[in-house]
C-alpha cells in the first residue's frame, strides 16, 4: 500500500514538475507567435530588456497587455498603490509634473506606467477611478496591476523595495525608472518632491 | 475511511517524503523576528518544508542542463548580473572541488527558478528566520548566548562557502548549514528596507549597529547582519557569499 502510493505520489509530483516547467516555456512560444507581427522577437532585444518579463497586467481598462507590447516607446514608471495616504500622493504628483515638463511634442511616444504594488486591492475598477480622480485620464497614463509573483519579479528588476505593514498599508522605495524604447532601464529617480531636471532631461533626450 | 487516508498521507509527507527528498519538517508557530512584525506582535508561521542542505554545485548543474538559458554565457543579463557563476570553467562545468558544496554567484531570478522548476519555492524571510533561530536542541535559542555567538563567529570567518554541505550537525528540525556556510535568498528579501528611504513613521526605529554591541543585543547584532545584507542587495546580484535553499507548503508535497 505504502509502495504503491508512493510511487503514484511520485509520478504525480513529477508530472506537477513537468506541466509548471512546460507550461512556462509554452506561455512565452505562444506570445512570442501572437507578436511576430510586431516586430518584437525575444532574441533580438537587448539582454537588458524590461520586455523580457513574461508577465501578463490588466490596464485600468480591463485590457490585458505584455510590457513588451509597449515596444518602441519611452516609458516613464513608478510603483504605487492607491489607498496610500502618505508618500504615493507626492510620487502622482511628481510623475504629473514631469509629463507636464516633458510635454507631448516628442517624436517617440512616452507612456506613464503606474504599476500597484497592491495587487489585492487595487483592480482595475479601482485603478480607473483613481486615474480619474487624479486628473490622469489621457491615454499614456497606463496603470497597471499584476499578482503577488508579477509585482515582486517587476520590483526586483527596478530594485524597488517594498513591504505590506497591514492589508492596506504599504512602505516602499519611492523611485522613478525612465526606459528607452527597447526597454532598456536608463535612468533613476529616488525621493519624493526631488528635483526632477536631470528625469526631464532624459526623457527628452530619449524621446527625441 | 477518509480519516484512514488522511492518517495515511500525513503519516506519508512527514516520514518517508520528508526523509526521501531532503527535505525537513518544520512545525512552524508564533516568533517575532527583528524586523517585520508591528509593534512586536508575534508573527504566525505556517508549518513547510525546507531543504535540509543549501542547493549545491552538482544540483545546480543538474537544472542548467535541464534548462540551458540559465548558463552562464546564455543567461539574460537583466535576471543575472556580470559576476553569475563566475568562477565556473565553461557553462557546464563548475569547480571540481565544489561539487558538494553550495552554488553561489547566482541570482534571485536563477535561484527563484531553480525552485520552481523542481516543484519548490524560495522560503519567505520569515520562514527562513523561522527555521533559522532552532538550535540542535531548542526551536527558539535567540537568547542562548553560545548559539549567538557562534553564529556571528561564522560571520566572521572567511570562505565558509568552500565547505561541504551536510557534514556540520542539524538544528532542532534536521537542518543544515543556515549558519555558518553561505548567505541564501529568500523570496521576499526586497521587503527588508533598512535606510533613510523608509518613509514608514513604524519603521524610523532604525536598529543601528554600534548599539548593538550589548551583551543583552547580542542575538539581534546577529540578525541585524541577515537584514542589512538583504536590504543591501538587488535581485540580479550574483555574490560569491549568497546561496540559497528551496521550500514547500504543505498541500503542493503529496
Amino acid at each position: 500500500m505504502k509502495k504503491t502510493k508512493n510511487i503514484f505520489s511520485l509520478c504525480y509530483l513529477f508530472l506537477l514538475l513537468f506541466v509548471s516547467c512546460a507550461q512556462k516555456e509554452n506561455e512565452i512560444n505562444t506570445s512570442l507567435k501572437t507578436h511576430t507581427s510586431k516586430v518584437v522577437n525575444l532574441d533580438e532585444i537587448d539582454e537588458m530588456s524590461i520586455y523580457h518579463l513574461p508577465a501578463q497586467w490588466n490596464t485600468q481598462d480591463g485590457k490585458t497587455i505584455e510590457l513588451k507590447d509597449l515596444n518602441g516607446n519611452i516609458l516613464v514608471a513608478v510603483m504605487i498603490y492607491t489607498s496610500c495616504k502618505a508618500a504615493c500622493p507626492r510620487l502622482v504628483a511628481d510623475m504629473r509634473n514631469i509629463d507636464k515638463k516633458v510635454g507631448r511634442k516628442n517624436n517617440k511616444n512616452i507612456f506613464y506606467l503606474l504599476v500597484s504594488i497592491d495587487p489585492v486591492t487595487d483592480t482595475p475598477e479601482r485603478l480607473k477611478l483613481f486615474s480619474k480622480e487624479n486628473k490622469m485620464t489621457e491615454d499614456y497614463w497606463i496603470f497597471l496591476q499584476g499578482t503577488e509573483e508579477t509585482v515582486r519579479d517587476f520590483a526586483n528588476v527596478l530594485a524597488v523595495k517594498y513591504n505590506q505593514i497591514s492589508p492596506i498599508d504599504f512602505s516602499h522605495s519611492n523611485i522613478i525608472s525612465v526606459f528607452d524604447e527597447h526597454g532598456v532601464l536608463r535612468h533613476q529617480q529616488e525621493g519624493l518632491g526631488v528635483d526632477n531636471e536631470e528625469t526631464v532631461a532624459v526623457i527628452k533626450k530619449l524621446s527625441n | 475511511m477518509k480519516i484512514l487516508c488522511t492518517t495515511v498521507l500525513i503519516f506519508y509527507i512527514l516520514f518517508v517524503k520528508g526523509q526521501n527528498d531532503n527535505m525537513a519538517y518544520v512545525a512552524g508557530g508564533k516568533f517575532v523576528p527583528l524586523y517585520g512584525s508591528v509593534n512586536k506582535k508575534p508573527i504566525s508561521i505556517d508549518p513547510f518544508f525546507l531543504d535540509k542542505t543549501p542547493v549545491t554545485h552538482q544540483e545546480f548543474l543538474s537544472f542548467i542542463n535541464k534548462y540551458p538559458k540559465w548558463q552562464r554565457n546564455k543567461v539574460k543579463k537583466i535576471f543575472a548580473g556580470e559576476n553569475y557563476l563566475e568562477k565556473w570553467p565553461s557553462d557546464t562545468n563548475f569547480p571540481k572541488e565544489l561539487q558538494n558544496s553550495p552554488v553561489t554567484q547566482i541570482s534571485w531570478f536563477a535561484a527563484k527558478a531553480y525552485c520552481e522548476c523542481v516543484g519548490k519555492r524560495l522560503p519567505t524571510v520569515n520562514e527562513w528566520e523561522f527555521a533559522a533561530m532552532a538550535s540542535q536542541t531548542e526551536i527558539d535559542a535567540r537568547k542562548n548566548e553560545a548559539f549567538t555567538r557562534e553564529i556571528l563567529s561564522g560571520y566572521e570567518t572567511p570562505n565558509t562557502y568552500k565547505k561541504e554541505v551536510g557534514i556540520s550537525k542539524a538544528n532542532y528540525w534536521g537542518i543544515y548549514d543556515l549558519h555558518n556556510m553561505v548567505w541564501e535568498w529568500t523570496l521576499d528579501f526586497n521587503s527588508i528596507m533598512i535606510s533613510g528611504e523608509n518613509r514608514d513613521k513604524n519603521n524610523t526605529n532604525l536598529f543601528c549597529g554600534a548599539s548593538a554591541l550589548g551583551a543583552d543585543d547580542l542575538m539581534n547584532y546577529a540578525a541585524f547582519m541577515r537584514y542589512a545584507f538583504r536590504s543591501s542587495i538587488q535581485a540580479n546580484f550574483s555574490i560569491n557569499s549568497l546561496g540559497f535553499r528551496c521550500a514547500q507548503d504543505l498541500k503542493e508535497k503529496g
